[in-house]
This record gives C-alpha cells, sequence and structure tokens, in this order.
C-alpha cells in the first residue's frame, strides 16, 4: 500500500515537472489536470465509463498474474469478444433485457474458448502464455477486424462501422446526463465475487498457491495444469465480458478499427492493485482520473495528452522494479528477526 | 619449512538468512601442493572456496596471500592476486570456441574487433606448455565434460592463476578422464602451481594429495599429511557427531508392514542408474532411517515413494496397494506425508501466510468446505491449535510464512504433515539449517507420532539424528543399500562412516533383512 502511494506520488511528480517545463501556464494547466476530471458532471460521467473496461481487464489479468501467470491476451479477447456481441447485437431479435444479456454472455463465452489455449498450450507443454497471448492478439485483431470489413459493415455509413445495433441491443443507461450504463453494475458484482472466489473457496485457495510456488501446490497434491486453464477460462470470460460490454454500452456501432488497448492497461490496473480484486476499483479509477484530465488538458491548454504515457511508463517501472523501496522491506524483516532472537 | 603461500585465519561466515557456515576456520596452503579439502555436505567447503575466490567475503577473520593481508571482494580481486577457480558447474559460454571462452574479457583487439587468430594462438601456445590438448577452434557446446574441465582450466591459467581451486571436480568424470585429470595435476604441480582439490571420494584425495584439511559442521577437524592418515581415520574425523542426543523410546512390538520396496531400480535422463535394486520395509510404529552422503539415491528413492520419478523396475506398495500408477494426490490420499528437504522449495510457499499453508493439504475434503466456500471459523480453529501445538513463535496465523526463521519455518512443514494422522510419513531432512530447539521439538514429534503407530521412513545426513531415532537403519551408497543395521544405537560411527563413503559393504542376504520377511 505504502509503497503503491509513494510510487503514484513520484509519478504524479514527474508530471508536474514536464508540465512546468513544457507549458506557458505551468499552474493553469496543473490545475486543469487535476481538477477538470471532476468540475462537471459530464465530465465524472467520463471518468466513470472510463473506469468500466479498465475495471474488467484489470480483474482478469489480476486473475492471471495472482496464479503468476504473464498473459496479455485480453486486448485481443476485449477485440474480438466486442466483434461477437456486435453481431449478435446487429442480426438477433430478442427481447429488451435478453438481448444484450445474450451479447454479453456470449461475448464472454467466447472470451473464454479463445483465452483457454494459451492457458492449454501452458499447462500441457509449458509454453510461454505471454508470447502465446500476445501472438493471438495479432490473430484475434486480424480475424476481428475482417468480419468488420466483410461480414458487419455497414455500406452506406462512410467510416469503417458496423451497421447499427438494434436498439433493444444497447446497454441502459444509469444516470440521465452522462453515458454511465449498467456494465457498471455487472463490474461490481463480478469484482464481488471474483473475491469470494480467490480468498473464500477451495478453487480459490488452488490458484492462489499455484501462483506463489507452483512446486509446493504439485508436492501438496493440487493439480496445477487444470488449475492454470481454469485461471484462463474465467480471466478470458472476464475479459470477454469487458469487451461486450464496452461496445454495447458505448457505441451504437461497433467501430475499433484498431486494438483499442484495454488489456495492456489492465496490467497497469492490476499492478497498482496488487492484483486484489477491490483494490481493481481504485486502481481502474486512477487511470481513468488521470487519462480523463489529460484528455482536457490537451484540449484546455498547451500540453498534449500524450503526457500521460510517460507518468503510466513510471508507475510500471518503479512498481515492477524489486528493488525499488527493498531499503523498507528489509528492515521490517530485521524487525521480525529481532523479536524472533 | 615451505613458504605459506595462502593463509585464512579464523574465518567465521554467517550468511544474511542466518545460516553459520564457517566457525572459526583456519586453512594454510604452502607452495607447490596438492591439498585436499574434505567433507560431507554442508561441511562448510564450498563456502571457505568462495570466500577465498573473493565470490562471498568473510564475516570475520582474514585472508593472509604472500605475506600480506587482503580484502577480496569480487573474483576479480582473486585473480589478481593469481587464484583461480574451476566450478562444478562450469561457466562457459556454450555457443563461443574455446579460444573466445579462453580470453572473454581480456580480448586481444584488432582495431575494434577481436584479433581471433591471436586468441586462438595464446590458447594453443598455453595448451601446449601444461600438456593440457584442446582445439582452439572447436565449439564448447560439442566438447565432452572432461574437455569443458580442461578449458576452465586453461581459463584460470591464461588469467595467470598460481593457485588453481577445483571443486569437485572428480564428480562428472568418468574414471579415464579422471586419471588423465590426475596426470595434468600433478604436471601442474611440478610447474609450480599449488592446487586446492575439493573432493569427498577418499582414495581419490589419498592418490594425488599432499595434504588434507578435513571440515565438519562449519569447522576445521585438523590438517594432515596425506601418508599419516589413514581413509578409516580421516572418515571417522568427517562423520563423526558433536553432541549426542538421546531421546526414550519404549519399546513395543511393530505393526503390519506399510510401505514395502520391492526391488525398485531407476534411472535418471542420462540413463545413469541413480537407484539399484533398493529393497526395504516399514511397518506400523517403526522408524526406518536412510543414512547416506547426499546424492547417492536418497533423494530419488523419495521421489520414487512420492509418486514424482516412475520405477523403471520393482514395485512400491503402500499398505499392500501398488502406488506405481498414482500420483502424490492419490498416494496422499492413502494417508501418506510427507515433509520434503527443501521446505522453500516444495514444503512452504513463502508470500502466504501461515494460515494458508498449514491447510494446504487438507482444504479439499468436505470437512473444511460448506456449501462451496472454506470453512473460515473451522480453520482458524485448526491453524490456532496448530500453531499453539507446535509452538510456532509468530504474529499470528496471517503472518507470511517467509517472514519466520527457518526453525518456525519448518515447524508449520511439520504441523501440517504430522496433524492428518498418517499411516506413513516420509521425513526428508526433517531439521536441515534449523536451530537445536526447533531440531528437538520436531525429534520428539516423530517419535511421538511412532508411538501412535504411525510408519516412517527418516532420510537424513545427520547422523546424530539417523542413529538416535531410528530403529532400524539403512545406509545407501551409489545408488544400492549397503547396510541394514537392526540396533542403529549400538553402531559405532567409524563403522556407518565405512559404510556411507563406500569403503565397507554388506553381502546381499545381510542386506536383504530390511524386507523384514
Amino acid at each position: 500500500m505504502f509503497r503503491t502511494s509513494a510510487v503514484i506520488l513520484i509519478a504524479l511528480i514527474v508530471a508536474f515537472l514536464i508540465i512546468s517545463l513544457v507549458s506557458s501556464q505551468p499552474w493553469h494547466t496543473i490545475q486543469i489536470f487535476m481538477f477538470e476530471p471532476v468540475s462537471s458532471k459530464a465530465h465524472i460521467g467520463n471518468v466513470i465509463e472510463m473506469a468500466i473496461p479498465l475495471m474488467f481487464s484489470g480483474l482478469a489479468l489480476s486473475l492471471l498474474f495472482k496464479a503468476n501467470l504473464f498473459n496479455l491476451g485480453a486486448e485481443g479477447i476485449f477485440y474480438f469478444s466486442g466483434v461477437v456481441a456486435a453481431s449478435i447485437a446487429i442480426h438477433a431479435q430478442l427481447g429488451n433485457w435478453l438481448h444484450p444479456a445474450v451479447a454479453v454472455l456470449a461475448g464472454g463465452l467466447v472470451g473464454a474458448l479463445l483465452s483457454a489455449i494459451p492457458g492449454i498450450l501452458k499447462a500441457k507443454w509449458n509454453a510461454s502464455e505471454l508470447v502465446t497471448s500476445l501472438m493471438f492478439n495479432s490473430i484475434l485483431f486480424g480475424v476481428g477486424l475482417y468480419l468488420l470489413n466483410y461480414k458487419l459493415r455497414d455500406a452506406k455509413a462512410f467510416a469503417t462501422v458496423s451497421y447499427k445495433f438494434q436498439p433493444t441491443a444497447i446497454l441502459d443507461k444509469l444516470v440521465p446526463g452522462t453515458r454511465i450504463h449498467t456494465g457498471l453494475i455487472v463490474v461490481l458484482v463480478c469484482i464481488v465475487a471474483v473475491h469470494f472466489f480467490l480468498y473464500k473457496t477451495k478453487w480459490g485457495y488452488e490458484l492462489r498457491m499455484t501462483g506463489i510456488n507452483r512446486n509446493f501446490a504439485e508436492y501438496s497434491g493440487i493439480k496445477t495444469a487444470k488449475v492454470i486453464i481454469l485461471v484462463h477460462l474465467i480471466a478470458g470470460f472476464i475479459a470477454g465480458m469487458g469487451g461486450s460490454i464496452e461496445v454495447l454500452g458505448m457505441y451504437n456501432r461497433f467501430q475499433w478499427t484498431a486494438l483499442p488497448g484495454y488489456g495492456f492497461d489492465g496490467a497497469l490496473v492490476a499492478m497498482l492493485a496488487k492484483n486484489k480484486p477491490f483494490a481493481v476499483i481504485g486502481g481502474a479509477f486512477f487511470l481513468a482520473y488521470i487519462r480523463i484530465g489529460a484528455d482536457q488538458m490537451a484540449r484546455m491548454s498547451d500540453v498534449p495528452s500524450e503526457m500521460i504515457a510517460i507518468i503510466q511508463a513510471v508507475i510500471i517501472l518503479l512498481i515492477s522494479a524489486e528493488q525499488f523501496l527493498k531499503f523498507f522491506k528489509n528492515r521490517m524483516l530485521l524487525r521480525e528477526a529481532a523479536k524472533d532472537a | 619449512m615451505q613458504h605459506e603461500l595462502l593463509e585464512m585465519r579464523n574465518i567465521t561466515k554467517v550468511y544474511p538468512n542466518g545460516v553459520l557456515a564457517n566457525r572459526n576456520v583456519n586453512f594454510a596452503l604452502r607452495e607447490g601442493e596438492i591439498h585436499a579439502v574434505v567433507g560431507e555436505n554442508g561441511a562448510g567447503k564450498s563456502t571457505l572456496m568462495k570466500m577465498m575466490f573473493g565470490m562471498e567475503e568473510p564475516s570475520e577473520g582474514e585472508i593472509i596471500v604472500r605475506g600480506e593481508t587482503v580484502k577480496l571482494h569480487s573474483p576479480q580481486d582473486a585473480i589478481d592476486r593469481g587464484i583461480g577457480m574451476v566450478h562444478q558447474h562450469f561457466m562457459l559460454v556454450p555457443s563461443f570456441t574455446v579460444a573466445e571462452n579462453m580470453v572473454l574479457g581480456m580480448e586481444p583487439k584488432k582495431g575494434l574487433g577481436i584479433h581471433y587468430d591471436e586468441a586462438a594462438r595464446m590458447t594453443l601456445e598455453l595448451s601446449r606448455k601444461y600438456n593440457l590438448t584442446v582445439d582452439p577452434h572447436a565449439k564448447v557446446e560439442h566438447l565432452s565434460v572432461g574437455m569443458k574441465q580442461k578449458v576452465e582450466i586453461l581459463k584460470a591459467l591464461i588469467r595467470g592463476a598460481k593457485i588453481l581451486i577445483l571443486d569437485e571436480p572428480t564428480a562428472v568424470l568418468t574414471p579415464q578422464e579422471t586419471e588423465e585429470l590426475f596426470r595434468e595435476l600433478k604436471g601442474l604441480r611440478a610447474e609450480g602451481h599449488t592446487i586446492v582439490f575439493i573432493s569427498h571420494k577418499l582414495k581419490e584425495v589419498k592418490e594425488i594429495c599432499d595434504r588434507i584439511t578435513i571440515m565438519r559442521s562449519g569447522r576445521t577437524e585438523g590438517v594432515f599429511d596425506t601418508n599419516s592418515v589413514t581413509e578409516k581415520e580421516i572418515s571417522r574425523l568427517m562423520v563423526g557427531r558433536d553432541v549426542v542426543l538421546k531421546y526414550e523410546k519404549d519399546m513395543k512390538p511393530y505393526g503390519e508392514p506399510i510401505l514395502q520396496v520391492k526391488n525398485v531400480s531407476s534411472g535418471d535422463e542420462q540413463g545413469k542408474q541413480v537407484l539399484s535394486r533398493v529393497q526395504f520395509s516399514v511397518r506400523a510404529g517403526e522408524i526406518v532411517g536412510i543414512a547416506g552422503v547426499e546424492g547417492n539415491g536418497q533423494a530419488q528413492l523419495v521421489e520414487v515413494l512420492t509418486g514424482s520419478l516412475p520405477a523403471s523396475s520393482g514395485m512400491v506398495l503402500i499398505s499392500g496397494k501398488d502406488i506405481a500408477a498414482n500420483n502424490i494426490r492419490e498416494i496422499r490420499k492413502m494417508g501418506v506425508s510427507y515433509i520434503p528437504e527443501d521446505r522453500m522449495r516444495q514444503g512452504a510457499a513463502k508470500e502466504a501466510s501461515i494460515s494458508d499453508n498449514l491447510i494446504s493439504t487438507r482444504y479439499r475434503s468436505k470437512e473444511w468446505n460448506k456449501r462451496g466456500f472454506m470453512d473460515g471459523r473451522k480453520i482458524r480453529k485448526l491453524v490456532d491449535d496448530l500453531i499453539s501445538d507446535y509452538k510456532v513463535k509468530c504474529s499470528g496465523p496471517a503472518q507470511e510464512i517467509g517472514m519466520l526463521s527457518g526453525g518456525n519455518m519448518q515447524k508449520v512443514v511439520v504441523a501440517r504433515e504430522c496433524s492428518t494422522n498418517p499411516k506413513l510419513l516420509i521425513a526428508e531432512q526433517p531439521t536441515r539449517g534449523v536451530d537445536i530447539g526447533a531440531a528437538q521439538f520436531i525429534h520428539q514429534k516423530l517419535i511421538e507420532m511412532r508411538q501412535e503407530g504411525c510408519a516412517i521412513v527418516l532420510v537424513s545426513a545427520d547422523l546424530n539424528e539417523i542413529m538416535e531415532l531410528s530403529d532400524t537403519l539403512l545406509v545407501m551408497y551409489g545408488g544400492e543399500v549397503v547396510a541394514y543395521i537392526d540396533r542403529p544405537s549400538e553402531v559405532s560411527e567409524e563403522e556407518l562412516g565405512l559404510y556411507m563413503l563406500g569403503l565397507q559393504k554388506q553381502s546381499e542376504e545381510e542386506v536383504r533383512r530390511a524386507s523384514h520377511l
């Protein structure tokens, strides 16, 4: 907790330094960056809207990281499940509630099945899940783009977008005047469910032990190969739902012609949250907040929003640096040892 | 009187994790000798050598090279003073040629590039000078183990080493290669080099060394001229006991055989025989000790018993059932518990809580689950009870186990394994690296389990432990059971040492008594 706060603080200080170097009105710019996201209902809405997909991917990646699997496939799954949900939203004829539910579940199931492939490769042959999942991102993007171009594309529209979704398929808005949609409820339910799964069920226990020390898990009689496949299924399901919900909640046509980036952002959220489900909420909101702040800053001042990439880089660098703040950890260890003696 | 080339005085080394590897060790090297350092695994040989080569720094004491007190902070410091080391696991770049490996870090330059021909010439010149024939252009990955070792020796020599440390050089060699190595070492000695030879093969030591330093549990047990001591004396000094622990055990008749090992053999990946026709049985209420110098098949035997290594022939029966097709989960279900040798690798999940570590072998059963969720209250009670029964010093069940001291961590492992009422307990080095208090506690626990009728296999390199706890004792050497001793407390350490070091062996019939038929 202490370490994460320190990291965020350092990253913000770096951001301020850069702003003061780049901007002609640094103080004004910093104020925009810091306070614009909470300056109006619409902006607060923007933050929450952006936090929803980040929570989904952050949650999926937390599960994978918790099992010590460095799988970054949420990116491609977000995209492809979005395509799946979009095609159901366009072509199926279903009732008001049923339609989005079917589309989201289908997206989730497709996500789970796709995610299982790197999982099985890892469990059976110890193929690096990082490599296979990254390659899968390209495959899924390619196939998804093909489907968009040749099956779903609306020829009458001027851009590469799909036909319009049926109105029944689009998620309801929760707060008038914003685009905050029912996906928020779904993701919060998922977070609570994952928390209980991880800390209160025997499958969650197996997952955690496998992640901490696979040898120990094997020795205790846990079938770690099964655990690895199970984690991939669950994480894929969550990521797939996330992609579907994002598409049905925010748009009325499918219009991603590039990978949306949520998969990788999810890795950052999971790192900030130290792979704890409830902390994912905080991590996602933090990231959404500085993103919206940067957007506003780009619009209203002379600093481009790409500055945010620097903050992210600093955060990732510091969190993944083992040595950082090790000094404090050592002191804690010494204190423990002293107690023992 | 020969000149003392290198001296290590009152060296003490404590590792950051609290392991005391060397205590007041004194070591002296004379110019132009081959000096053996012998001792069991964990006696502190390697640590001493690492300090001599600058890989570790002593916590106390001083190192004197050619009359000058030095501080060796890195291997480079040692190399600068003419000390070279050949590691047991070679440190070569496989995809480079011999010549490239030789000059790594000190490449002769031609413009910006490496002067490869010069490197090859240097290699050839040196290999001729010392009669260590190597092909400078051969790639290291294509070389045999013996050849690689030559490259390592030459690598040290090209850096100007006058003192060569060889860490168990013969462990990986065939007998022919060993002979060749000895010829080369004698050649080096004739050239005025000084050699430190680490080994626990006494025959070799007698054959080629001038003097011997014997180490045991981090201390030097003495320095001898090779001619003045016999192998028996060396073995006694190597494996003797420090403190004699005594435990009360009441005698009662053994029960049914729980574990039966029948004629088990197994090979490793290279096809080398690591277990050969091992046969014994363990009855309810009996502790069978398996003694031996590490690396003589004990680890593989445990792997066979716990289902992680298939036996190539023979059978293992637990309560009369063949376990060949079973994995560790099913074996555990048959009532087997297992305290593994390495608690960091297998025995514990370091970053998990004490509570999580205590339930890893039982969380699955209905008893600990309620409507799909783990029964938190019941688990909490179990964990609290175990922590107080086993006197685990900790801040509470939620504390990370990695924060505990070695002894307390091991108590958690023992608590987990002993509290499931096992029929058979396999304890592999159960007190390695733990303090005396925890060790005694664990020993008491094993005896308690025995009284309750548990069959126990105790694998240990600690003579004290094995002689005091075992009801019957097997000694393994080279993958074979070489001795069966039915009254371990009456056997002498000397005798045991002879079996452990392969100097003596019982007849087939004597050994076969171990199956209690």
